[in-house]
């Protein structure tokens, strides 16, 4: 009996300390951009840092403003949400609504898939096939540019869309739809008008997840911008936030270091946004279905 | 009692992957492991330990040769390299993290006021390179810059055909990037439509690309790409070596002042500034030094 109690308080003990060791880590890693990336930014001054255009880290006269490198995450972001959402939330709808069970048990695991592949395969893919066909199919002088990124990761960020928006729709009670379709509604209109708004927190986690991915991609996306730190131009050559930091870090030294890990804090304050949105999202939604 | 077994196990699992992960590199690390490499011991017949080489990604087939023909007289060194940029060679020395740095460019004041020193192992001549179905043989130095700066933004502006010129590059660190812009002036100037992190990444784009122009190592330049004049000097061992194409750096071996290497370290480094090295440094395409 008492040996019994002894087991239930170390387990209980060993599971607290799994926990704490799972915040400790987020804390740490959390002190430490704010303690390295507080120096640069006091230094460069707040507003050059985050307005300035011009990053030339390596001049005579560096200059440190990651405006380009903010504007170029977000609308490369925000390009790659629009074009994955739809096609994402569709896909979606198709496997848990409409495709007959066996089609759908097929289709499945080619989704997961996705999810699987490392992201320096789609680098891969990305440079040997996508480059070349955008500068074919626009005529221009080489296709490394932002929208071979958008395109990267628009696909890169549909396996967690579909999976997350497909359980939620799964979800979905039955009543629901059963009441739509009595009171005469077409199966397509019970799905749009009744399902899915249902299911939104569900698809909003999805989505959020999704853009989560996408704004710390930095290995495929490596690979296919370009990499020159350009204002966003959707044929030009561009740097996002991560690509920005992978690029130097290795040889960097003095303030130029230390500018990247602020680049690395705003980031970091980036993602830490997104995932309150998604908590606030989720409440919401719980909040509303009881 | 099946959860404190599996419990055991994993604890185990964990124990053998740390120990295993133990370093293996010889003159900084201090953790003692398991691992079998890395004891530098002192026989006098043969040489045991292993050589870590960290820089330039233009020195590949100059390192590629010399560790090669070191090894096979040492069976028991290994010679590593890790192909990361002159930059970040460099950075490596300094922070001590690894035995030798790479660099294709000459150290910085701000590098040496650090306590770093360099040996010069050979000399590099930096091709020009273009596609192969670019029709352009020759271009002046006036004109490479102006194609840089993006003064120049048409190949028909330089006689060949009308299309944009695409010009590729290196990152901020590189050493080949540092040798071209203070050659050709235009330090600070540049326009790239590309920035890639190593040679090969540079080559494979002009390979790929008609429109590309860029710079590479000439030990890394084969016959997918096409190096042109300079000048109206063509990139050659000789040309390099008598100063006539003027587009030419030192590879150098990064060294901490005052700071003693493993043994293994200091016979690479002789072996590789020696006479018998000069072949192989030939054969790889640089310059010699030593002669």
């Amino acid at each position: 009996m008492k040996a019994k109690q002894f087991v239930e308080r170390l387990m209980n003990a060993l599971f607290f300390f799994c926990g704490v060791l799972a915040i400790a880590c987020v804390a740490l890693i959390a002190v430490y951009m704010i303690v390295s990336g507080i120096p640069a930014i006091h230094e460069i001054g707040i507003l050059d840092f985050l307005t300035g255009e011009v990053w030339a880290s390596t001049a005579a006269q560096p200059k440190f403003g990651i405006l380009p490198f903010i504007l170029t995450s977000v609308y490369g972001t925000a390009a790659a949400t629009l074009i994955g959402v739809p096609v994402g939330l569709l896909t979606a709808v198709f496997l848990a609504k409409i495709a007959p069970r066996h089609v759908a048990d097929k289709i499945r695991p080619a989704i997961d898939l996705l999810a699987g592949i490392p992201s320096v395969v789609y680098g891969l893919v990305g440079v040997s096939v996508l480059v070349p066909l955008i500068a074919q199919v626009f005529g221009l002088p080489k296709g490394t540019s932002l929208l071979a990124a958008i395109l990267v990761l628009s696909v890169m960020i549909l396996p967690s869309i579909v999976s997350v928006s497909e359980t939620a729709l799964a979800s979905v009670p039955p009543e629901y739809e059963e009441a739509s379709l009595a009171l005469g509604a077409t199966h397509i209109e019970t799905i749009f008008k009744v399902s899915i708004p249902s299911a939104r927190s569900g698809i909003a986690a999805g989505v959020v997840l999704g853009i989560g991915r996408a704004i710390g991609e930095a290995m495929a996306v490596m690979m296919v911008a370009g990499n020159v730190a350009n204002m966003p131009s959707l044929f030009g050559s561009v740097t996002f936030l991560t690509t920005a930091i992978s690029k130097e870090m290795s040889y960097a030294s003095g303030l130029q270091r230390q500018a990247l890990f602020s680049i690395a804090l705003v980031l970091f304050l980036f993602i830490m946004l997104i995932n309150f949105v998604l908590g606030f999202l989720l409440k919401r939604g719980g909040r509303k279905e009881k | 009692m099946k959860k404190i077994i599996s419990l055991g196990v994993v604890l185990a699992m964990a124990a053998a992957m740390l120990a295993g992960c133990g370093s293996t590199s010889s003159s900084s690390s201090a953790a003692a492991t398991a691992a079998p490499a890395a004891s530098s011991s002192q026989a006098a017949a043969a040489l045991t330990g292993s050589v870590g080489t960290n820089g330039s990604t233009s020195m590949e087939k100059v390192i590629g040769g010399l560790s090669e023909a070191f090894m096979e007289n040492n069976s028991g060194v290994k010679v590593t390299y890790d192909p990361t940029g002159s930059g970040t060679g460099i950075q490596a020395v300094i922070d001590g993290t690894t035995d030798l740095g790479l660099s294709s460019r000459g150290l910085k004041d701000e590098e040496k006021a650090e306590g770093l020193t360099s040996k010069t192992v050979a000399l590099d001549g930096i091709a020009i390179i273009v596609n192969n179905d670019n029709p352009i043989e020759d271009l002046s130095i006036q004109q490479i810059a102006d194609i840089a700066t993006g003064k120049i933004t048409n190949w028909k502006d330089v006689g060949g055909k009308d299309s944009a010129i695409v010009m590729e590059g290196r990152e901020a660190g590189s050493g080949t990037r540092d040798g071209f812009e203070s050659i050709v002036g235009v330090k600070d100037a540049c326009k790239y439509a590309n920035e890639s992190t190593s040679t090969g990444a540079v080559i494979a784009n002009v390979t790929s690309n008609p429109n590309a122009i860029g710079y590479a190592s000439l030990s890394a330049v084969d016959n997918t790409v096409k190096a042109i004049k300079v000048e109206g000097v063509a990139a050659s061992e000789a040309t390099v070596l008598d100063g006539t194409y003027k587009i030419q750096r030192p590879f150098i071996f990064v060294l901490k002042e005052g700071a003693t290497l493993s043994d293994a370290s200091q016979a690479f480094l002789d072996f590789a500034l020696s006479k018998d090295a000069a072949d192989i440094i030939t054969n790889a395409g640089a310059v010699p030094v030593a002669k």
